[in-house]
């Protein structure tokens, strides 16, 4: 049977879907987490949601990070090795 | 003519640096380049970086130089929201005392936003005027002419970036707690006992620890600003590949972007002068 994809090929894309996979659902459950209990915050505290606010986006620069990191990699991955 | 253009070729073509490099028969670019080894040179990310580093210096200069104490034109309260932003931002974060810390805070954001701002312009664009003028003017083939003009997309220019703001994390701890506090802080931290002997266990376990999270610092902040322009231009890429559904994708893409750039440059300064603060502080 002719082949399409050689074995080497096919573990990489296997590789990077697990690599944006995984990183996708951390990212998922913590932006969920932080989100709602900024969200908890600012009903409780209007009156901090602005400070709330600038330390919600570092900590989604920081959430995100691992998992760009990943996605990076396997852009790298898939269309340059 | 050269060979045929397939879509990988094409996304490979941008995905490509310019190269260049010494070799046997003098400078070598690109193609020639192949077995360089280390001392290649991005030469189209050292370009754009440092152009862009000019233009940021050039527009704060001639902010400052026509800077006037009465009603500030929009140009100047531009500026001046962009350095109480960063000013701000350096008083309540950073603990220690130093001249340096809000200039670097305010180069960090502003350079890397520039460069992160590249990514905006549309990725075919650039690059075809640089193959037509390699046509035109140097008689190339415009496949053979490669430029990125995302510096902030090449490893090396965000690894270059982290390792200056490594180095001046361990600056800062040897000049506040002095060499030997800094190697204390290396080897007595978390785990320490006033027992000798089990002190002589510890101290590796804490080396250990403490090395891994010093080195974690500089490395996360190199990839997470090149995983995420690298995966945005990419994404451009490929939408720019699909062929007339592009436009309303491009569209929602370049906004969502908007926010990367401004978000991840933000977050740099942010960890910069944190990492900082921690660094020339002396309680622990």
């Amino acid at each position: 049977m002719e082949q399409l994809l050689t074995m080497p090929e096919a573990i990489k894309f296997i590789a990077v879907a697990l690599l944006i996979g995984f990183g996708a659902i951390g990212t998922a459950i913590g932006f969920g987490n932080m989100g709602g209990k900024f969200l908890e915050a600012c009903a409780r505290q209007p009156e901090l949601a602005p400070s709330l606010q600038v330390k919600m986006f570092i900590l989604a620069g920081l959430i995100d990070a691992v998992a760009m990191i990943g996605v990076g990699i396997a852009m790298v991955l898939l269309f340059v090795l | 003519m050269a060979e045929e253009v397939t879509l990988s070729g094409h996304i490979q073509h941008h995905l490509t640096n310019a190269k260049m490099c010494t070799t046997d028969s003098g400078l070598a670019f690109n193609k020639a380049c192949s077995d360089s080894g280390f001392w290649t040179w991005h030469i189209d990310t050292l370009a754009w970086s440092i152009g862009l580093g000019i233009l940021f210096l050039w527009i704060f200069r001639r902010a400052a130089n026509k800077a006037t104490t009465g009603v500030p034109d929009k140009f100047q309260c531009f500026i001046e929201m962009v350095i109480d932003f960063v000013g701000d931002n350096v008083s309540k974060t950073f603990q220690g005392k130093s001249a340096l810390i809000a200039p670097l805070a305010l180069t960090i954001f502003v350079w890397v936003f520039l460069m992160n701002l590249m990514d905006l312009i549309p990725v075919d664009f650039l690059p075809a005027l640089a193959g037509f003028v390699g046509e035109t003017a140097f008689g190339m083939d415009s496949h053979d002419v490669y430029m990125k003009i995302v510096p902030t997309t090449d490893i090396n220019l965000t690894a270059a970036l982290a390792v200056g703001v490594f180095l001046l994390m361990i600056a800062y701890s040897i000049r506040i707690k002095g060499v030997g506090g800094f190697i204390k802080e290396l080897t007595l931290h978390p785990f320490s006992t006033n027992n000798k002997l089990a002190m002589v266990f510890l101290i590796p376990c804490n080396l250990l620890l403490e090395t891994i999270a010093l080195v974690a610092k500089p490395f996360s902040l190199a990839l997470r600003l090149f995983g995420n322009l690298y995966a945005g231009e990419l994404i451009f890429i490929l939408i720019g590949a699909v062929g007339l559904m592009q436009l309303p994708l491009h569209f929602v893409w370049a906004v969502f972007h908007i926010l990367v750039i401004v978000l991840q440059a933000f977050v740099f300064m942010m960890l910069t002068i944190v990492y900082l603060s921690m660094a020339s502080s002396d309680n622990h």
